[in-house]
């Protein structure tokens, strides 16, 4: 959680999962996307569920919304582009959401030290309390060991 | 007067690949990793069976006069639904030979992603990256991924058990997790 203890007014994304309405810090946020064509390949990250195409770079698709309200997504869903305060370069996911998004400004509490992990800071919005979430939290953690042999000696071939 | 000087374009970087099928994926492999396509039928002879081996995806063994091969099936090494494979690559620089069911054609990537870091498993020794052909993202293995140095040991001590623990090779072909 960088920057909530001293900015306690941010623009934030609310989205929807399910029932339930959760925000995102807008800074983290990078678009909002159509329904897109999900390519699924093998994998262990049992958290993923493919990758999309977004102008010519691949975004992994989490849905987050399984760990959050115990439903998956269905089938006609919009994904929430966002960037992941990892460190490593281009880091994003795009999150499955309903479409129903809308950009606020709101004041935020931190998150205590009893809320889960998940949670990095709250709001209130029209008389409703929200999560704001710590994405780093809900996605796969990425490659914090040491990158593979393969990879390092991988030359990325650019257009 | 002098001519303006002509802009020099910069050389797209390609590299050829060879996109197989294993199951129902289609994968990609760098036609330069791989140093030879035999069918199955081709092989069949000079296929030693394993007996009992604890590295599922392993079921033969190729002994060529410079190497021994330990044969991978794509479909399991992936972890997808079994399929009757066809061919198999013998890959350089690599004590594997792959078994897939067919190839699709050959054809050049002109850039490779490397996987999002959010992918955080085996797959990040399976995959060099990831190609976009025809707006369909094509995982592009690594060809020395199919076979950790922990396999290779078990798979020499199966089918070269005297010469098992003395074996130089172990490390110029596999990976550790």
């Amino acid at each position: 959680m960088s920057g909530l203890e001293q900015l306690d007014s941010r623009s934030c994304v609310l989205l929807r999962l399910g029932d339930r309405r959760f925000a995102l810090t807008a800074d983290q946020v990078v678009e909002l996307v159509a329904p897109s064509r999900v390519f699924r390949f093998p994998n262990r990250t049992k958290e993923l569920d493919g990758v999309i195409l977004r102008r010519g770079r691949v975004v992994p698709v989490c849905d987050i919304s399984e760990p959050l309200t115990g439903k998956r997504m269905g089938a006609r869903r919009f994904y929430l582009i966002s960037s992941r305060a990892t460190g490593l370069p281009g880091d994003s996911v795009a999150v499955p959401v309903s479409g129903d998004c809308e950009l606020i400004h709101a004041d935020l509490t931190p998150a205590g030290s009893d809320d889960s992990p998940h949670v990095a800071a709250w709001l209130s919005h029209n008389g409703e309390v929200i999560e704001v979430l710590n994405l780093t939290a809900l996605t796969p953690a990425g490659p914090h060991t040491v990158l593979s042999e393969a990879e390092t000696a991988m030359p990325e071939a650019r257009a | 007067m002098t001519s303006p000087t002509p802009l020099r374009s910069t050389p797209l970087r390609t590299e050829q690949i060879i996109l197989f099928r294993s199951s129902t994926q289609i994968f990609a492999i760098s036609s330069g990793s791989v140093q030879e396509v035999r069918s199955v039928d081709s092989l069949a002879g000079s296929a030693a069976e394993l007996g009992d081996s604890s590295v599922k995806k392993v079921r033969h063994v190729l002994r060529r006069t410079d190497r021994t091969l330990y044969v991978v099936n794509s479909a399991l090494h992936f972890g997808l639904r079994p399929s009757p494979a066809a061919l198999i690559f013998l890959l350089r620089r690599s004590r594997a030979a792959l078994l897939v069911d067919g190839i699709e054609k050959m054809t050049t990537m002109t850039r490779l992603q490397a996987l999002p870091p959010a992918f955080c498993n085996e797959e990040r020794l399976w995959y060099r990256g990831l190609t976009v052909l025809d707006q369909n993202v094509i995982p592009v293995v690594n060809p020395l991924g199919f076979l950790t140095n922990e396999e290779l040991l078990q798979l020499d001590a199966i089918a070269n058990p005297v010469a098992a623990g003395t074996s130089p090779a172990v490390n110029e072909a596999g990976l550790s997790l």
